[in-house]
């Protein structure tokens, strides 16, 4: 029998039984969460279901990120209704200003080998920690809240090996944009996207977490890659060090493809509106030079602690231009407090950014830098479809924390490496 | 039996259930009367009971939010039809009863009058008088479905679809 890919032994392991891509398989959920856009009606479900109560209520996290704090009564009265439902069942509440859910149950409660269910589709990211981590609706997590496990189907595995180094001012969100260029962003649907390799073996883990974190952009089910070193490093880092141990896939593992990508030749990317596949190189006349209205550096793909250190390093000193605004969103409490203590936000202030306080800010559309008809954006998130900042009319161009920060200086979308 | 109304590729949950209207998410009538509406703005107030929705590739591409499955049924969407799905919504649409028909679109124009017969794969274009067949549904999506979604399922069985070795 051949070998097992990541995901195969994740879900083998935990089922207590070998698992091939194709099977359909009842699995137990390690960690569950909501938030607050999907977390009211998971709970209303459960009740619809009669799932009285939470099978591991201290894995099971209720996050209050995406409209936080509310800008709308309405909204108010759903986290409301969460404070109380995670009051009555036990639940873990992560409130106002905690953070965005997946860097905060990253930093916090996912382990190596875990399987997580996630009410939102960025769960995904929790494959760097080589978990088996991927979103579901709401009606779904309300039943592996409830019973403490979840159906799916064992997906096939896309490999990419990735050797090479990246150049400077290319980073991993510019790996990412490449491969969801060339995937589109169908490409990787209902498989799982595993990384390796000697430049992943080099990443550093809030690295690591982009590439699984944009898994779903290209229809992934999760992003995985193995538990070694890094991993152990990052969980001692956060006094977690018992839980780590290592996963990795077998060398005979069969793949539905392996992509070979040689890091050395990417260079900083671009994603034009309207979707995540629209990538260009930042050269690109397209756009090179493009009016820029707003940059923002947040979300749950890149806004921790070294994103906000690398931009306030590109940065140091100068102003952002004039026409153009620059808003700020650490992505949870504990990168605040890095950032604080790191004095980047003396940078940031002095280049006259807008701080906000930890959660999910302008990415979904909801709050925190909604753009005006026609504007620009450069923003370091994951999505930029029609309508994905709030507003219909506004354009949103994807790309890394270099890239924002050279942008934010001059105005105009810029190469990261004119500044550095 | 209904009408199609034709949508393109990738239509992302952005564009059913925008992030505009993220308050509305617990009044799911009001957020009902924008469904679709940046896909095409026409659509909210003029689908009726029975229509069928036609996509292209990828069909509910993007985020999790399963709202935005429950207002294009609640609307009376009866089926969607496209060339593919995104998985969660996929996912999300047989938990709600909703069927999701994975068939080549390419030859149904909008207004066509469609009908869907699940139990035999196919959906019949009346205006064109053509039949288009689709693979059998999965055990565990065609048991979901015939219960009327994982909600009812577990009502009715308190656990998951699950046998021995599996689902089914």
């Amino acid at each position: 029998m051949a070998g097992e890919t990541l995901a195969e032994r994740i879900l083998s392991e935990r089922v207590g039984r070998r698992l091939q891509a194709g099977d359909i398989a009842v699995v137990p959920v390690d960690l569950a969460y909501v938030q607050d856009g999907t977390g009211p009606l998971t709970f209303r479900q459960m009740e619809a279901m009669g799932l009285r109560r939470a099978a591991n209520p201290g894995r099971t996290i209720v996050f209050i990120d995406h409209a936080s704090p509310p800008p709308r009564k309405e909204l108010a009265a759903d986290h409301v209704f969460l404070r109380e439902v995670a009051r009555t069942h036990g639940l873990v509440l992560s409130d106002v200003g905690g953070g965005v859910c997946h860097q905060v149950a990253f930093e916090s409660f996912v382990r190596p080998g875990d399987v997580v269910i996630g009410a939102d589709s960025h769960t995904v990211m929790g494959g760097a920690m080589a978990a088996f981590a991927t979103g579901m609706g709401s009606t779904d997590v309300a039943v592996a809240i409830g019973l403490g496990k979840t159906w799916l189907r064992v997906p096939e595995t896309m490999k990419f090996h990735v050797s090479g180094s990246l150049g400077k001012g290319v980073y991993a969100k510019d790996l990412i944009l490449k491969v969801i260029g060339d995937l589109k962003t169908d490409g990787a649907t209902y498989r799982a996207m595993e990384w390796g390799g000697p430049a992943i073996a080099r990443m550093p883990m809030h690295e690591r977490m982009v590439l699984s974190n944009m898994a779903v952009e290209a229809g992934g089910k999760c992003g995985l890659i193995p538990s070694d070193a890094e991993t152990r490093r990052y969980l001692e880092e956060h006094g977690r060090g018992s839980e780590w141990r290592s996963i990795a896939p077998d060398s005979d593992a069969t793949y539905a493809a392996e992509i070979d990508v040689d890091a050395a030749a990417l260079e900083p990317m671009v994603a034009r509106p309207p979707s995540e596949d629209n990538v260009v190189p930042v050269t690109d006349p397209s756009v090179r030079r493009l009016p820029i209205h707003e940059v923002y550096l947040g979300s749950c793909t890149n806004a921790r602690f070294e994103d906000i250190q690398l931009f306030c390093d590109v940065i140091k000193g100068e102003r952002v231009a004039a026409g153009t605004r620059l808003i700020v969103t650490p992505a949870s409490r504990e990168v605040w407090r890095q950032a604080l203590r790191a004095g980047l936000f003396e940078v940031l202030t002095d280049a006259g950014a807008t701080i906000q306080s930890p959660g999910c800010g302008a990415c979904p559309g909801v709050h925190g830098g909604i753009p005006g008809d026609g504007e620009n954006v450069l923003s370091t998130t994951n999505r930029n479809y029609v309508g994905r900042m709030g507003n219909p009319l506004a354009f949103t161009y994807l790309a890394s924390p270099a890239t924002a920060a050279a942008t934010a200086m001059h105005g105009v979308i810029t190469d990261p490496r004119e500044v550095m | 039996m209904g009408r199609a109304w034709k949508f393109g590729d990738n239509i992302s949950t952005d564009l059913i259930a925008p992030g505009r209207y993220y308050h509305l998410r617990s009044n799911l009538p009001e957020l009902g009367k924008h469904v679709l509406e940046d896909a095409r703005n026409d659509f909210a107030a003029n689908v009726k009971p029975g229509d069928v929705v036609v996509g292209g590739r990828n069909f509910g591409k993007g985020s999790s939010r399963e709202h935005a499955v429950i207002i294009i049924k609640m609307v009376g969407t009866r089926a969607i039809l496209a060339k593919s799905f995104a998985r969660i919504f996929y996912r999300n649409c047989i938990n709600n009863g909703l069927p999701a028909i994975v068939v080549d679109t390419d030859r149904i124009d909008e207004g066509d009058d469609l009908d869907v017969v699940l139990e035999r794969g196919l959906v019949i274009d009346r205006t064109k008088g053509i039949e288009l067949s689709f693979p059998p549904l999965p055990a565990v999506v065609a048991r979901l479905l015939a219960e009327g979604g994982l909600v009812e399922f577990i009502k009715r069985h308190g656990d998951l679809p699950t046998t021995e070795r599996g689902v089914a």
